[in-house]
């Protein structure tokens, strides 16, 4: 039987491994693909709602509630930006989405390090408060927060809410990389010091790269959440205005279509980044032939 | 990133975190390790910061001289609800042109009780809390406002519009009498909305919504401010007379629909589309919602004002009283009762304007306006009593029951208790 | 090596510096305030009342126990779809792994409001999924998925889905296909070679997928407010009710801690149960 020798097998790399397309092993040849079926059916689930949007940002409403169909436009599209104040929230959400996944990544990538690789006094306690920190209420934890910025005389506004979301956050990415360390072998970075790499090149050449898809998974993670906060982002922003935020408030008088036009936009530049991830990924596959 | 040039960190935060701590409050019990001492004292400043413990309520005698020595600045934050002005900022152009006072307006009130949550901390601590000027509705929250003193007493010497042109139902309101500290923004009814695709028969009273043949098809308000008048209502009581029997009386009736299954889900304010789709037949509604959505959307719902009555409700403009623009506030306050102004807030909004004569205001311009489409939807406008309510209508309708604050809880839970099963 | 014995504090002192001032801190402030007597007016004295741990538990012990319900469904629903999504992604993803976990995570980048009012719409009584059904009389008239427990369930299922994807995927990506095809020679069926091989591999990424799905789920409250109808309160909604509607914030401080404590208390068993050993030691 034809056994297909990944390329770089257990080491993983880059973005997800960068292993050769068609995979196809002889036993699975002339099965069919039921987990294709499968991924695929999930993923059409989670953007059934993400449809519906897109339809109705390109719907003509009479009134302020667009929830009935009433005609094609494009006009929601040529004064996209018309809300000022939305598009204000808009930014700052991504930016702040941005600042937490890369702080909460950093710091919750070294934490599930060392829970997943170390034996350490307070190793217990840590858990403990890491998994605390995800099953507060978030009114509660957004209420207290505020009292604590409020006690140490800051002004509630950009960097508090970067600051709450990293909080929230790090539990999520750390839980995620601990989960890939503790199936790692350590022998690979004892090999790397055997070879006379130091502790900085070994976690730089050969740690890093390992818990990398970890790391991605638990960023992204930290991005979807930060973007989507409603509850703690109320009490601790100040006066900065979320997406979330803007949104929430208009629901209590109807969505205008702009909301799904800035969702749609939001959308569409993710959609974006996949594409050319893709196209990446064929490139990579192209020069390894 | 962020429009506003800002310090990469807040130089009040580094303070913050460098700064020594405050003598511990220790507290007996807990103070058996040094870690957890400062623990303990933190915990007690943050609950102290946090709630307002003992003595955070505001000595009213304080703000005696307040309008003494205030001047106008220029400058104004205002924070409202949202969709709550059209995107133009059209009244708020016209105010700087007549005043040259800038309006920094803010959509950021968007739920009464977590607005209330995210100021009263930084109230009870004497910050400002960025806003000069806000609106929120007569409910809990506005009497605790009041109660914990944290409102400016307004001068009704700066407020001729008001006193000249504002309806004299709202001038001496229960939550509010002599309008002390607030004046109405926009006004709306609690009342029945129906679709009539799928109701059969005209609804004309509260019972109905007690009905069997609507089985699952019936939405109510969670609010228990909003679902206390039906059940009181329903029961023939009336709010303002109410006793704490009445109130268990309302609560046993409101549970007795639920668990008949009348009750589809207690609902917050997204009615419109299950009502507009069929998942909803029939439902407490606010009678703004109602009357935009038939004249935008070219639905047919019906709204009405059962016979047993129903609830009026007002969003206030108030005044914190660590605003920085007072003068500038109230001078806006002023100016939204011209009956030009409200009239072209009420045709955007259209809730129930203060000012009775913006409806002759509006029926003018329908006259005079030449586009036809525009001029039609004024003129509807301009006669429909859920926006100008008649002598009649107003009979029928209740405030909230106006409670003190210590009263609230016992209240709120009565009604909880029912809508969160 | 004597710096090694350091490693671990300095790797995690930065993200524990971070939680112990902007969690515990905050937190510690609510143990605090859980136990104090008074109202939002006249203000809140500390009286250590640890009545108000018994008035949360006896009042809501329904709403509690129904939102660690609620959270193991929508964990078991997240585990059965997303296990083999994670599989499949990992092992046939090929080239485009990476553009997978983008894909499952997109629709989060559009806020909950607009993805919750989406799922009104579709999952309306005479919407596009169940008005043609009820059409062909597959259907009784009356059938309705909104506001039910159902729903909920699945709408919060919906909303942690990723989080149970992508540590599972993270566990199993750096297997080596090798091991699953010697697996497969090794033991006859497919089924044997996942339960003796794959399955302890991935069980770290399971571990990890439920504490990120069955914590927040258990204390979510936008999808009970939302989907949910009569009789499907979450615990969340009562503490938000509580906490900005009543200002009762002792009460609300209370059940906070009463379902941190029964979620920690899970956790742990679950952890022990499932062999923590075990969990850790398994190297592929």
């Amino acid at each position: 039987m034809s056994i297909d020798v990944h390329s770089q097998g257990a080491t993983g790399s880059g973005t997800g491994g960068g292993t050769a397309p068609a995979a196809v092993r002889g036993r699975a040849r002339r099965r069919i693909d039921w987990g294709r079926y499968h991924t695929w059916a999930v993923l059409a689930w989670l953007f059934a709602p993400i449809v519906f949007m897109i339809v109705f940002s390109f719907n003509d409403p009479a009134g302020r509630h667009n929830i009935t169909w009433q005609g094609f436009t494009l006009r929601w599209y040529q004064n996209a930006f018309a809300h000022t104040e939305l598009n204000e929230a808009m930014l700052n959400s991504v930016s702040i989405a941005l600042l937490s996944m890369v702080i909460a990544g950093g710091l919750g990538t070294l934490l599930g390090l060392a829970l997943g690789r170390f034996d350490f006094r307070g190793k217990q306690l840590t858990n403990l408060v890491m998994f605390a920190a995800i099953s507060a209420p978030e009114v509660v934890l957004g209420a207290a927060l505020l009292s604590t910025f409020l006690m140490m005389n800051v002004t509630t506004g950009y960097w508090t809410t970067v600051i709450a979301h990293v909080m929230f956050c790090v539990s999520f990415v750390a839980i995620t990389v601990r989960a890939r360390v503790i199936t790692l072998d350590p022998r690979l970075e004892e090999a790397a010091r055997d070879l006379g790499a130091g502790p900085w090149d070994t976690f730089r050449l050969v740690t890093l790269p390992m818990l990398f898809p970890a790391i991605m998974a638990g960023g992204l993670l930290a991005f979807a959440l930060s973007i989507d906060d409603y509850i703690i982002t109320s009490f601790v922003s100040g006066d900065v205005t979320t997406f979330p935020l803007w949104i929430w408030g208009a629901t209590r008088v109807g969505i205008p279509p702009q909301v799904n036009v800035m969702g749609t936009l939001l959308f569409a530049v993710g959609l974006l980044l996949a594409v050319v991830n893709i196209a990446m990924a064929r490139r990579r596959a192209t020069a390894k032939d | 990133m962020n429009n506003r040039p800002r310090p990469p960190l807040d130089p009040a935060l580094l303070r913050g975190l460098t700064r020594a701590r405050r003598s511990p409050l220790a507290l007996p019990g807990i103070t058996r390790r040094r870690t957890l001492q400062a623990g303990g004292a933190t915990a007690a400043a943050l609950a102290l910061s946090a709630c307002g413990v003992g003595g955070q309520q505001r000595d009213p005698a304080a703000d005696e001289d307040f309008w003494a020595d205030k001047e106008r600045t220029g400058n104004l934050r205002w924070a409202n609800w949202p969709l709550y002005m059209d995107s133009e900022r059209t009244q708020i152009q016209q105010f700087t042109e007549a005043t040259g006072i800038r309006v920094d307006y803010k959509e950021d009130v968007h739920e009464a009780a977590s607005f209330f949550g995210q100021i009263q901390p930084k109230l009870a601590n004497g910050d400002d809390i960025g806003y000069d000027l806000m609106v929120l509705t007569n409910g809990f929250e506005l009497a605790k406002l009041i109660e914990l003193g944290y409102l400016v007493r307004l001068d009704h010497t700066r407020l001729p519009a008001f006193a000249e042109y504002a309806d004299e139902v709202y001038k001496n309101a229960s939550y509010d009498p002599g309008n002390e500290y607030t004046v109405p923004y926009a006004s709306g009814i609690t009342g029945i909305a129906y679709n009539p695709e799928f109701v059969d028969r005209e609804i004309t009273s509260l019972q109905d919504l007690w009905d069997p043949a609507f089985e699952g098809k019936v939405g109510m308000f969670a609010d228990p401010q909003e679902i206390a008048i039906f059940g009181l209502l329903a029961n023939g009581v009336t709010p303002a007379d109410s006793t704490r029997e009445d109130w268990e009386a309302a609560a046993d009736k409101l549970r007795e629909q639920r668990d008949s299954g009348v009750v589809r889900a207690y609902y917050e304010q997204d009615y419109i589309q299950p009502l507009t789709t069929g998942d909803l037949w029939m439902t407490m509604a606010w009678s703004g919602d109602i009357y935009q959505q038939n004249a935008e959307a070219g639905t047919n719902l019906k709204f009405v004002i059962p016979d047993e009555g129903a609830t009026l409700w007002t969003d206030n403009l108030m005044i914190p009283y660590t605003t920085q623009a007072p003068v500038d506030a109230v001078e806006l306050m002023n100016f939204l009762y011209e009956p030009e102004i409200a009239t072209g807030l009420t045709e955007y909004i259209g809730y129930i304007s203060p000012v009775p004569r913006a409806q002759g205001t509006m029926a003018e311009w329908a006259d005079t306006e030449e586009e036809d489409e525009r001029a039609e939807a004024l003129r509807e406008m301009s006669e429909s009593a859920l926006v100008f309510p008649g002598e009649g209508d107003y009979q029928k309708l209740h405030n909230y029951v106006a409670l003190e604050p210590d009263q609230q809880g016992e209240f709120s839970s009565l009604f909880q208790a029912v809508t969160q099963s | 090596m004597s710096n090694r014995k350091f490693t671990p504090y300095v790797l995690v002192l930065p993200a524990w510096a971070w939680l112990a001032l902007f969690f515990v801190v905050p937190i510690g402030g609510m143990l605090s305030l859980s136990l104090t007597t008074g109202n939002v007016v006249t203000g809140f004295q500390q009286t250590f009342e640890v009545g108000n741990y018994a008035t949360a538990v006896s009042t809501y012990w329904e709403q509690i126990l129904r939102s660690l319900f609620y959270g193991a469904c929508a964990t078991l629903v997240c585990i059965a779809l997303g296990y083999p999504m994670a599989y499949w992604i990992a092992f046939r993803g090929g080239a485009h792994k990476s553009t997978y976990l983008l894909l499952i995570l997109l629709p989060f980048f559009v806020s909950f409001v607009l993805r919750t009012i989406s799922w009104r719409f579709f999952l309306s009584d005479n919407g596009v999924v169940l008005g043609p059904l009820k059409d062909l009389g597959l259907l009784p008239e009356g059938f309705a998925v909104l506001n039910s427990a159902l729903a909920v369930i699945l709408g919060l299922a919906y909303n942690f889905l990723p989080f149970m994807v992508l540590p599972i995927y993270a566990v199993l990506e750096r297997m080596d296909p090798h091991l699953v095809e010697a697996a497969h020679d090794l033991y006859a069926g497919r089924f044997q070679a996942f339960a003796r091989v794959i399955l302890p591999v991935s069980l770290p990424g399971v571990f990890a997928g439920v504490l990120m799905t069955f914590i927040p789920t258990s204390a979510d409250y936008v999808n009970a407010s939302v989907l949910g109808g009569t009789h499907n309160t979450m615990i969340g909604n009562v503490v938000q009710t509580q906490y900005l509607v009543n200002n009762n914030y002792p009460i609300a401080a209370s059940i906070t801690f009463v379902l941190m404590g029964l979620l920690l208390v899970g956790i742990f068993s679950y952890a022990r149960a499932l062999g923590t050993e075990r969990v850790m030691e398994v190297h592929a």
